[in-house]
């Protein structure tokens, strides 16, 4: 093909395009379009119907369910809650993995995919599994608090706390955002450094001006992708906050199942929709086109 | 002549591990000189540079800056910048923020960084492209915002570790003569690493030949094109031709040798070259004569101050400027010699011609004998 390339003139070229078209990008708008536009249209249209007495739908148009989820305190302290803890979240992920790649990608060469590899290693299980691990540890007659009343300390609260629910986000999305810095550490040209010692900038003063914003596009890749996978988690904060901690997955849950109220469950996942496209959008509009 | 002392390197050694970068150096650079550093890859030119600016420090032997010792003094708190071969602009900041970043470390007023900042642009006539990000500038643009960034701090020694490397053959021509032009305007010390010999003779006050972490020979240009101390130094710049044989004679300063071939040759012997020693002697190829010999007449010198042979022209290769001539001497050895092309003529059939007989010869003065 790339022999032939040259010769071609684009009239010549058109035809290739005609099929290259729907071949490479079929599948992927096959996809896009059963198994994400139809189920995203149908959430929208239901936001705006009525429940019926059976737990279905009434097709009466309304707004109700979201004036209903902003004013009523119970909804508006979870989707608060889910806010507040996504983002404490991926901050604490931040400030692990941004040193933590930076140690890595400053291992020698043969030696960083064995560390990479190290933090691949909770993926090898199954994300329930490891959450049951984490129950068993943080438990009040768990593996901490028997060592502890061992030891004549008192029994601890830890587990169905905030503080749970945050350690097993963190603890779960972690490798999400060391991956991005990762890269984009990778991509960084160390010579910066020297350039910018150079020029009199301290160690501390060339990471704030050089490293720091070279390297912002993988601080906001990773933190969109943990924050968007904390903030609407549900299996951790079902099995780590229980009752106590609930978040805006573990609502939707209910209003889908149990509750039977599907209208004001499609109101609340068209409002986390909004949310966390609204980071994406921070997230283009804050790196450049060749950053990324 | 009593000049100031801008930069000493004394008995400084690099080691890495196993391999000796810079080996026992010792140099002194004056201020407001252009020196160049001028050797193969891998003999420690770039080393030194880094030890200056303090991006490594020596395994032994001190450097001072203006008679201040650097020991390990980081980086930053030196009175030198350097100009990087990949130029390592920072891709997230304009030019202007480029330029001023230095400045800014400094924590120098707004108002003066903005306004050395302009002049600085202007020096290397980028003043209009304040606003554009690196990527959006050519080679040779990029080249000129990398000299601005570190001249605007006004380094009492700029390091340039072969700026010019990267840029085609034209604009390295032209970068040459703003970079000397430059240099003599500002008065700062410039210390230069290439590889490309041409590059050193035109533009250096000073040369340093280095080979293999030793610095072998420091001159001007004209010394060190004219009076190589070492074998190496004359091969490594320009082209020569070299004969070996042994000492058999002194004069003052010309030494006859006596070649394998059972010739007696004379050239300007240096300093300590003694009777018997083995020794090379090395002839350029555009300070010898060829003469034709016509048919059978016995071939002989023109003055007995000058050196002759018998050879036989081989290959005549026209490059333009010169006519670069192959001939073949009695031993087997090949020997360049180029004359200038003096007169614009289009026929060659005057010219010499493959398998002539010719008389080669030079005046004794135009060999050096060397001993190493
Ligand atoms: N950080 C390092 N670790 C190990 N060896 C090194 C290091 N830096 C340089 N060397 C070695 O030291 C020697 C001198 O290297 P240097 O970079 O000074 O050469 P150079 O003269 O600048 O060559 P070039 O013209 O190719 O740039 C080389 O043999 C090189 O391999
Ligand atoms: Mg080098």
């Amino acid at each position: 093909m790339a022999i032939t390339q040259p010769t071609l003139t684009p009239e010549a070229a058109a035809p290739r395009r005609n099929w290259q078209l729907p071949v490479l990008l079929g599948p992927a708008a096959f996809w896009l379009f059963w198994f994400f536009l139809v189920p995203l249209v149908v959430i929208l249209i239901y936001s705006f119907l009525t429940r019926s007495a059976t737990g279905g739908v009434d097709w009466i148009f309304t707004f109700d369910n979201y004036a209903r989820l902003l004013s009523d305190p119970i909804y508006v302290t979870i989707l608060w809650r889910s806010v507040w803890i996504g983002g404490v979240a991926t901050l604490i992920c931040l400030l692990i993995a941004y040193p933590l790649a930076l140690f890595i990608i400053l291992q020698p060469a043969q030696w960083r995919s064995f560390y990479i590899f190290l933090v691949l290693i909770p993926f090898w299980t199954n994300m329930l599994v490891r959450t049951y691990a984490w129950m068993t540890i943080l438990n009040n007659n768990g593996l901490i608090n028997s060592f502890v009343t061992g030891l004549g300390g008192p029994r601890l609260t830890l587990i169905n706390t905030e503080g749970a629910v945050l350690l097993g986000l963190v603890y779960g999305q972690l490798p999400f955002m060391v991956l991005p810095l990762y890269a984009a550490m990778d991509r960084f040209d160390f010579r910066m450094m020297e350039a910018a010692s150079d020029l009199g900038a301290n160690k501390w003063r060339a990471f704030l001006r050089v490293m720091l914003p070279m390297t912002a596009p993988g601080i906001a890749a990773g933190s969109v992708l943990v924050f968007i996978l904390s903030a609407g988690n549900y299996i951790i904060p079902a099995l780590l906050g229980g009752n106590k901690v609930t978040m805006i997955g573990n609502q939707l849950e209910l209003w889908f199942r149990t509750a039977q109220n599907q209208p004001l469950g499609s109101a609340a996942a068209v409002l986390l929709m909004i949310m966390m496209v609204g980071g994406v959008i921070i997230y283009f509009r804050t790196t450049t086109e060749d950053d990324r | 002549m009593a000049r100031t002392i801008a930069v000493e390197l004394a008995s400084v050694t690099k080691r890495f591990g196993d391999v000796t970068a810079v080996d026992n150096t010792s140099l002194q650079l004056y201020d407001g000189e252009f020196f160049s550093l001028l050797g193969p890859s891998g003999c420690g030119k770039t080393t030194i540079l880094r030890m200056l600016a303090g991006f490594e420090y020596p395994t032994s032997g001190s450097i001072t800056i203006h008679g201040r010792e650097m020991g390990h003094t980081p980086p930053y708190k030196r009175p030198v910048n350097t100009v990087f071969q990949s130029y390592a602009l920072f891709p997230h900041m304009t030019v202007e923020q480029n330029v001023a970043f230095g400045l800014e470390m400094k924590n120098a007023p707004k108002a003066e960084i903005k306004t050395r900042v302009v002049e600085a642009l202007e020096m290397v006539r980028l003043g209009e492209y304040g606003n554009r990000r690196p990527r959006q500038l050519s080679g040779g643009q990029q080249q000129r915002v990398a000299l601005a960034r570190a001249l605007v701090n006004q380094p009492e020694v700029l390091l340039l570790d072969e700026p010019l490397a990267a840029l085609d053959e034209k604009l390295r021509k032209e970068m040459q003569l703003e970079l000397k032009g430059l240099q003599e305007r500002l008065g700062i010390t410039f210390l230069f690493v290439t590889h490309d010999q041409e590059e050193a003779l035109t533009m250096s006050d000073r040369i340093g030949v280095m080979n293999r972490g030793h610095i072998l020979q420091v001159g001007n240009p004209i010394e060190i094109y004219e009076r190589p101390t070492s074998r190496f130094v004359a091969d490594f710049i320009g082209e020569t031709n070299f004969v070996s044989g042994t000492v058999c004679e002194l004069h003052g300063n010309i030494a006859a040798i006596n070649t394998a071939a059972g010739q007696t040759l004379r050239g300007l012997a240096q300093q300590g070259v003694q009777v018997g020693q083995p020794v090379t002697i090395s002839i350029r190829p555009e300070k010898v004569f060829l003469t034709p010999i016509s048919n059978g007449t016995p071939p002989t010198p023109p003055s007995k101050h000058m050196n002759a042979m018998p050879v036989q022209v081989e290959r005549i290769n026209y490059i333009g400027s010169d006519t670069r001539i192959i001939v073949r001497l009695h031993d087997g050895n090949t020997f360049d010699v180029w004359e200038s092309n003096t007169r614009s003529t289009l026929d060659r059939d005057e010219y010499w011609q493959p398998g002539e007989a010719a008389l080669l010869s030079w005046p004794e003065e135009n060999a050096l004998v060397l001993t190493e």
